[in-house]
């Protein structure tokens, strides 16, 4: 059979909870891994990770229509048809912008004055660091498919992850349960979910825990600032057993993550004596023990 | 009235939070739209209670088989291959229309009749102080999540007010250009963090990009100097708000209970921010 | 019983048809080990039973479709005239387009292609009822 490579993704829900700054450090404790930032509306990975010798590419994440100002005669079917309201007429020139893609102004044009042609939507990036070598992203301002650009950097991360025989790809997730969450989820061998208790950390993992369901992915949780709320972490561990999904961990109310990341550092790096840094190593064991049994 | 979007460009920097004191602060002048339409998250901690509730529609093809020749023109039509020609049918995936119209347009059988479907709901309530608060909740797995926040943005106020608060999705993709198009204002919340500094960054490379003016909150203050007022200051942008890094705040987040209820001091800066703006 | 019974009969009947077979591959012919992604894989090979000869179907298009990737390579299945497919997982919509085809969807483990379909005469595969993963971008 094939190498074990295993791919854990770390996903929150909602957003804020430290999901990223932990994924830094947990990442510390395992050797023989590829990093994957999967964040792309907001990638901070890297702000932590100390990047070097970056390669980047354009990413498409489909075509977009462009009008020929020199053929265009003006009719303006083209803007009657948009049904994004993405054509306008400005300075007497018909122009579109944040394009749906649907094509139906190419198709209708009778003066065939409009282009169909790949439009750049961000850039994928590819980093090596301390840690390994870390494939990340960029989604243009406004753009969408972002579910898409998350699988190709997961595609990328994976190639890479083969050709080197690495043990782990860890990829830090985007927030939310839409297509980016499910773009990340996809095909992968566990998640972890970091939540926090607040009504909306709460709400979130339910969520998320119904998304992990859905996939058949053996999920975990690991509870951020547990001691803001006791009793809500009592109800999250309540959750986690009576669905399977285990909590492996719960990391106190603690400035020493900022404190790290203000120095561009995981807390790995700029605090390995903690005593966060012992729940986090300490969840690194019952990782590997849960995933590679 | 004016409309005034919060925005953030990545989670959990209390933009939910400062929704809910805003409207705390201006009671009876104001108004909430919940445009966060994957994760509407305001009503945790408002409590409403429902006054109206209506479908978002988005405009989805039905095929006459009785016209269809299988020609799969449509298919071919479709960009987002919501349409599949398999064996003697075409199947339709609704979750992946756009409700852009082209297979319509394709069909040269005249077999695509278009339907007003609902794709996701808005719940107009309101609070027990009779704040107006208005949700917008896209169906799970859809792709259209600006189709409702338009939907959300297009009702039409239980009564008159003096402002509107959007809270806008986090990140910078179209759901978050759809959710703060046509403000008046934008308010960007954003920690004292290389983290917060970079997602603001990018929020604001956004709003540039759509011409909207902005101003900065920053929230989790622990020194006065930090990088974001020197952010700020060294690219003129506007610091209308800090907010003291506090435990008891936390506290009283992870318990449902608002920003004010924790530091009742903040209530006359947040009637002073909107109305200064 | 006797429900499950008829049940596998038919099911049997069903694949004594069964001529062409689309494998999702990583290479381009029997020898080449399946790949377990369905929408996203490189391409198809398609062996005919009775004859064992192979044919390459290349998935290239659907890597740079912007969305229903397993949508699309679906139909290019069932146009390449395939009557069944091997693959590791099958996403719902693909499993949908398949399905109202008649395409009948079997699993695999990642081995080379030639032993599946030793495995598929032995009538050693599962058939797939339903489908096992979200499409999207698997």
């Amino acid at each position: 059979m094939k190498n074990s490579l295993k791919e854990l993704v770390v996903v929150s829900g909602k957003g804020g909870t430290g999901k990223t700054s932990l994924t830094a450090s947990l990442i510390h404790c395992f050797d023989n891994k590829v990093i994957a930032d999967c964040d792309v509306d907001a990638a901070d990975l890297h702000l932590v990770l100390n990047l070097h010798d970056t390669v980047s590419e354009e990413f498409s994440g489909g075509n977009e229509a462009i009008i020929d100002p020199k053929i265009c005669n003006l009719c303006g079917l083209c803007a009657e048809k948009c049904r994004f309201d993405a054509i306008s007429l400005v300075d007497n020139q018909y122009v579109v912008s944040d394009c749906e893609g649907c094509r139906v102004c190419v198709d209708i044009c009778p003066e065939k004055a409009i282009a169909w042609e790949v439009a750049i939507h961000g850039k994928l990036k590819y980093s090596q660091s301390d840690e390994g070598d870390v494939f990340h992203a960029r989604l243009d301002p406004g753009a969408e498919n972002s579910g898409k650009l998350v699988a190709a950097v997961r595609e990328k991360a994976r190639k890479r992850a083969e050709s080197l025989g690495a043990e782990w790809i860890f990829v830090d997730g985007p927030p939310g349960i839409g297509c980016p969450a499910i773009a990340a989820l996809t095909g992968a061998d566990a998640a972890l979910l970091v939540t926090e208790p607040t009504p909306s950390g709460l709400h979130d993992l339910e969520r998320v825990l119904d998304l992990c369901k859905h996939f058949r992915l053996p999920a975990y949780i690991v509870i951020n600032k547990f001691d803001l709320n006791k009793e809500m972490t009592f109800k999250i561990r309540e959750i986690g057993i009576r669905r399977g999904t285990p909590v492996l961990a719960c990391l106190p109310y603690s400035s020493l993550f900022t404190d790290a990341q203000l120095q561009g550092k995981s807390l790995a790096q700029a605090f390995p004596e903690s005593e966060e840094m012992v729940i986090i190593k300490n969840l690194a064991q019952k990782l590997t023990q849960k995933i590679k049994n | 009235m004016k409309t005034i979007a919060i925005a953030s460009g990545k989670g959990g920097t209390g933009k939910t939070s400062l929704s809910v004191a805003l409207l705390q602060a201006h009671q009876g002048d104001i108004r909430l739209l919940d445009c966060d339409v994957e994760e509407p998250n305001c009503h945790l901690f408002l409590d409403p209670q429902k006054v109206n509730e209506f479908g978002a529609e988005l405009l989805i093809p039905k095929i006459d088989t009785k016209k269809c020749r299988l020609c799969g023109d449509c298919v071919e039509a479709c960009q987002f291959n919501a349409l599949a020609l398999a064996g003697n049918q075409i199947i339709l995936f609704q979750e992946l229309c756009h409700g852009c119209g082209a297979c319509t347009l394709a069909c040269p059988h005249d077999a695509i009749e278009e339907i007003p479907t609902n794709i996701g709901q808005i719940v107009q309530a309101r609070t027990e102080s009779g704040v107006e608060v208005v949700k917008g909740t896209l169906k799970v797995g859809h792709a259209s999540a600006p189709t409702v926040i338009a939907a959300v943005k297009n009702t039409t106020p239980l009564q008159k007010v003096k402002y509107q608060i959007i809270d806008a999705p986090a990140g910078t993709s179209c759901s978050f250009a759809e959710a703060v198009k046509g403000a008046d204002f934008v308010i960007l919340v954003t920690e004292p963090t290389p983290f917060g500094l970079n997602d603001l960054d990018l929020a604001i490379e956004a709003l540039h990009k759509m011409k909207l003016p902005f101003g900065v909150v920053i929230n989790r203050v622990r020194e006065k100097e930090n990088l974001i007022t020197e952010y700020c200051a060294k690219n003129n942008y506007r610091v209308l708000l800090e907010i003291p890094e506090s435990r008891k705040v936390a506290e009283y987040y992870s318990q449902g209970k608002s920003l004010i209820d924790a530091k009742p001091e903040l209530e006359e800066a947040l009637k002073k921010l909107l109305d200064d703006l | 019983m006797h429900i499950t019974l008829i049940i596998s009969y038919i099911l049997r009947m069903h694949k004594t048809n069964i001529q062409k077979i689309a494998f999702s591959a990583q290479g381009k012919d029997v020898k080449s080990l399946l790949d377990p992604r369905f929408g996203r894989c490189s391409g198809f090979v398609l062996v005919d039973l009775t004859t064992m000869e192979s044919q390459w179907i290349p998935n290239e298009q659907n890597l740079r479709a912007a969305q229903g990737a397993g949508i699309q390579t679906a139909q290019n299945i069932i146009a390449a005239g395939a009557q069944a497919l091997i693959s590791g997982h099958c996403g719902l919509k693909a499993f949908q387009v398949l399905e109202a085809a008649n395409i009948p969807i079997f699993l695999s483990e990642t081995l080379p292609i030639q032993q599946i379909v030793s495995l598929f005469k032995a009538d050693k595969l599962t058939r797939l009822s339903s489908p096992d993963v979200e499409g999207h971008w698997a």
